[in-house]
């Protein structure tokens, strides 16, 4: 890392915490918050995640180097090597703090969140309605200073927009199809859209607040339940912040162990998403194709791992269990299986008109937005934005295996769906070297130090996109308080950018190739 | 005596119709099933669906008017008498004189201005963006069908049905452009009215994309299984219809007696099963365009169908 940085230079004028790993955390000035959030809102940062506990707001920002690891195709950006990476913190004793969204909107969210869970007042927000709370809870700030709710929530109040003719047209919660609960507010003109608004929120499940005073391993398993498409990611991101809370060394093939579960699921996520995209423009065929791929996954990780969606596989310290004897038989079939069965998908996508009719430029998100809002996984890589957390910080055993990050530019429908297509064919070659060359030992350790307190964050790369976990652990070993942040967060509102100019009846087909996590944001 | 037996064979014809219209869609979603490597429901699906829906309870919004309850019974009832008026297994049975191909359109016409009606008649938004795009198909969909027609009576002298398939069957019609034209015409407009892939998705839960299924969201109970019923014979209808105008071959004639009329049946039901087979086919093998390009779609209907009816101005040979 360079010491050099303008974003380490400026937090370090506050007071660096020394128990926080891997990264610098510091204590700062209400003038440092400011320049801050300066910084984000000129696009010299970007944000990373934003959240609270009683009496304190933490603000986590990283800041990108020239020329990111692997990718030669980009613009060049103001620092060489990898990124730094931040936590700041700002005391609150007043109960308020100034406003990131003041500037910088794609903390509007977060902020609202913070509000709702711990009851900090961001000064000079825009926007003071609530986010997550419905007023449905029986308490007030559950993060902060828990109260009994007294007074009802008066109604929440959508966005208007104002015109001749326009419509509001409500989606959800409730939906037709078997998915999660979300509510579309959409102000349209005929089909064509003029807003769309999202409220979410409706599957949150308090697991903040469960996490406070859990032990590790009920911690571990909330983790791995946050969005269950992403438990490994997940799993790994809480494993790595517990192990650098505690200065744990975890033995190499449980590194590469967690390597593999981590591309298979991956590999089921992206197999599964093609098909659905499609289905939703009613070609149901890739879906039928991609299901069968994504159930041979599911299959060999069961076979493999004892769990089809690998639950509770990743633990602090290691894996739970090695491979079993026959485990690299069954995954090289796989791989070989899907590497057959796939090229004349793409064939089939690439080939079929009407298909590319509904996907070509369909769902366009500005570049400059992804970036603003700090977009990652398949939306920002189909956006111009490089970020892939497997590089930049990098973890092992990633720094040993040969990738790609493959990034596109068009930013439409079309671009998310070959952005997946060329992320399997990435997994596919992983899964490969991670065969090849898994090296041998024991699969799990010991953790250090559980009886000090300590501080620790982690940035993992799921395939939805970076997935940051930030943990402080008691000195009894249980976690104090642990924050996981979805990347849904910053891909959510640029949804309601990206129907922006398309019809209502596209809508769909925009929603699914985002594919969004609810729970994973409503928490 | 004669009369007796004619009703006797025009009501068995109307039966039959009813009995197969579920049959046909549950055979279309079995071939789609196949299609896609999935082992789908049987056949008979449809027929469970709709005797479970027959005996659930009706639940009513509480803006629904007195149209929301009627519009069932009117739809089914116009969709079974015009499905009726087309020759099945056999021509010149007793209703076919009664009423000609404008009359089917009409009567299909009506059947769907009510459930548009309908759609709107809760005050869902989905159910006015249900009838507002079935309102825009339509739109182009009638006079793309009413073109048709009138290729067919030019050539035919009549737009008589049964006298139409007589007609087509005749030596002197040949290989003509214009019914080749009408033949493409007549299967955009059955797919448009049908509400298949690629305009529209029977099978979508997306309820932004659907236009016949967002009209009908609030039915429930038997409302649901009339309409449900409904547009089983419509798909039906345009089948038989197809298969009446362009491939009569085998059909009965009236009066031709029972073992005939039996062939009739079994043939009949091997055009639908082939029909069903190649709409399934067709839908497996393509995406469903933007709602906004369903206009082009229909124009395209519209233009083929008016081009058809031009060309036998110019030529009669044509």
């Amino acid at each position: 890392m360079n010491a050099t940085s303008v974003l380490l230079s400026i937090l370090n004028a506050g007071q660096p915490v020394a128990e926080h790993r891997p990264w610098l955390r510091a204590v700062v000035t209400s003038e440092i918050w400011n320049a801050l959030i300066q910084g984000l809102a000129e696009g010299t940062w970007t944000l990373l995640g934003l959240w609270g506990e009683a009496g304190i707001v933490h603000l986590a920002a990283y800041e990108a180097p020239i020329n990111p690891p692997g990718a030669s195709r980009l613009p060049p950006l103001p620092k060489e090597g990898w990124g730094d990476f931040i936590v700041a913190s700002l005391p609150c004793p007043d109960g308020q703090f100034p406003s990131v969204a003041r500037l910088h909107p794609p903390a509007q969210r977060l902020e609202r969140t913070i509000a709702d869970l711990v009851g900090l007042r961001p000064v000079g927000a825009a926007d003071p309605r609530p986010w997550l709370d419905h007023g449905r809870w029986p308490v007030v700030h559950p993060l902060g200073t828990v109260t009994p709710r007294t007074d009802p929530q008066p109604p929440y109040l959508f966005l208007t927009a104002e015109g001749e003719g326009l419509h509001q047209i409500p989606v959800g919660p409730v939906h037709a199809g078997i998915i999660e609960p979300g509510h579309f507010r959409f102000t349209a003109n005929g089909e064509a859209v003029v807003r769309l608004e999202q409220r979410l929120g409706y599957v949150h499940k308090g697991i903040e607040s469960l996490l406070i005073g859990a032990t590790l391993e009920r911690a571990a398993r909330l983790i791995g339940r946050v969005s269950g498409d992403s438990t490994v990611a997940y799993a790994l991101a809480f494993a790595r912040a517990v192990e650098a809370a505690t200065e744990t060394v975890v033995p190499t093939r449980a590194h590469w162990l967690r390597a593999l579960m981590a591309e298979l699921e991956r590999l089921a996520n992206h197999c599964g998403d093609i098909g659905a995209i499609c289905n939703d423009a009613a070609f149901a065929l890739m879906l039928a194709h991609c299901a069968v791929l994504r159930e041979q996954v599911l299959r060999a990780s069961a076979a493999c791992f004892g769990h089809r969606l690998l639950m509770d596989c990743i633990i602090p310290g290691g894996v739970v269990a090695d491979l079993p004897t026959d485990g690299v038989k069954i995954l090289r079939a796989l791989v070989a299986d899907i590497r057959r069965q796939f090229p004349p998908l793409i064939d089939l996508y690439d080939n079929t008109a009407s298909l590319q009719d509904r996907t070509v430029n369909t769902g366009f998100v500005k570049p400059s937005l992804i970036k603003q809002f700090g977009c990652g996984g398949t939306i920002g890589r189909a956006g111009g934005r490089a970020f892939d957390a497997r590089r930049d910080p990098g973890y092992p055993p990633y720094d040993q295996l040969e990738f790609e990050t493959p990034v596109l530019t068009e930013s439409d429908v079309n671009a998310r769906i070959w952005l997946r297509i060329h992320e399997v064919e990435q997994s596919l070659a992983l899964i490969d070297q991670i065969l090849e060359r898994l090296p041998s030992g024991a699969v799990r350790g010991e953790l250090n130090r559980l009886d000090q307190p300590g501080e620790g964050m982690a940035l993992v790369e799921g395939f939805r996109g970076d997935i940051l976990v930030w943990l402080r652990l008691a000195a009894d070993g249980t976690v104090a308080r642990c924050h996981p942040r979805d990347p849904s967060w910053f891909q959510w509102p640029l949804l309601e950018a990206a129907i922006e100019n398309n019809i209502v009846a596209d809508f769909p087909l925009c929603n699914k190739s985002f594919n969004g996590s609810y729970s994973g944001h409503d928490l | 005596m004669a009369l007796i037996t004619d009703y006797l064979v025009q009501g068995s014809q109307m039966l039959l119709l009813l009995l197969l219209a579920p049959l046909l869609t549950g055979l279309i979603r079995a071939f789609k099933a196949q299609l896609l490597r999935r082992r789908g429901p049987s056949p008979l699906q449809p027929y469970r669906d709709l005797s479970k829906l027959l005996r659930k309870e009706v639940i009513l919004a509480d803006s629904a008017s007195w149209l929301f309850r009627v519009a069932p019974y009117l739809i089914f009832a116009a969709i079974w008498v015009a499905a009726s008026l087309v020759p099945t297994f056999a021509s010149g049975l007793l209703f076919n004189w009664t009423a000609d191909l404008i009359a089917i359109v009409a009567l299909l016409g009506t059947a769907r201005f009510f459930l548009a009606l309908a759609g709107l008649d809760v005050g869902t938004s989905f159910g006015g963006i249900g009838s507002s795009r079935e309102m825009m198909i339509a739109s182009l969909a009638e006079p793309a069908m009413l073109m048709m027609v009138f290729t067919l009576s030019l050539l035919a002298g009549t737009t008589e049905l049964s006298a139409v398939a007589r007609f087509m069957l005749t030596a002197d019609v040949g290989l003509r452009v214009s019914l080749g034209l009408a033949l493409i015409a007549l299967m955009m407009v059955a797919i448009a009215e049908n509400a298949r892939v690629p305009v529209d998705n029977p099978a979508t839960h997306l309820e932004l994309t659907m236009v016949h299924e967002a009209m009908v969201l609030e039915y429930s109970g038997r409302h649901l299984a009339l309409i449900e019923l409904a547009a089983s014979l419509k798909l039906l209808l345009y089948l038989s219809l197809l298969g009446c105008i362009f491939a009569p071959w085998g059909m009965a004639t009236a009066g031709d007696g029972f073992w005939a009329y039996l062939l009739g049946v079994a043939i009949y039901l091997g055009k639908l099963a082939l029909g069903g087979l190649l709409l399934a086919v067709f839908e497996t093998s393509i995406a469903k365009m933007r709602v906004f390009r369903v206009d082009q779609f229909m124009g395209a209907a519209l233009m083929l169908g008016l081009l058809g009816t031009l060309l036998l101005f110019v030529s009669r040979s044509l």
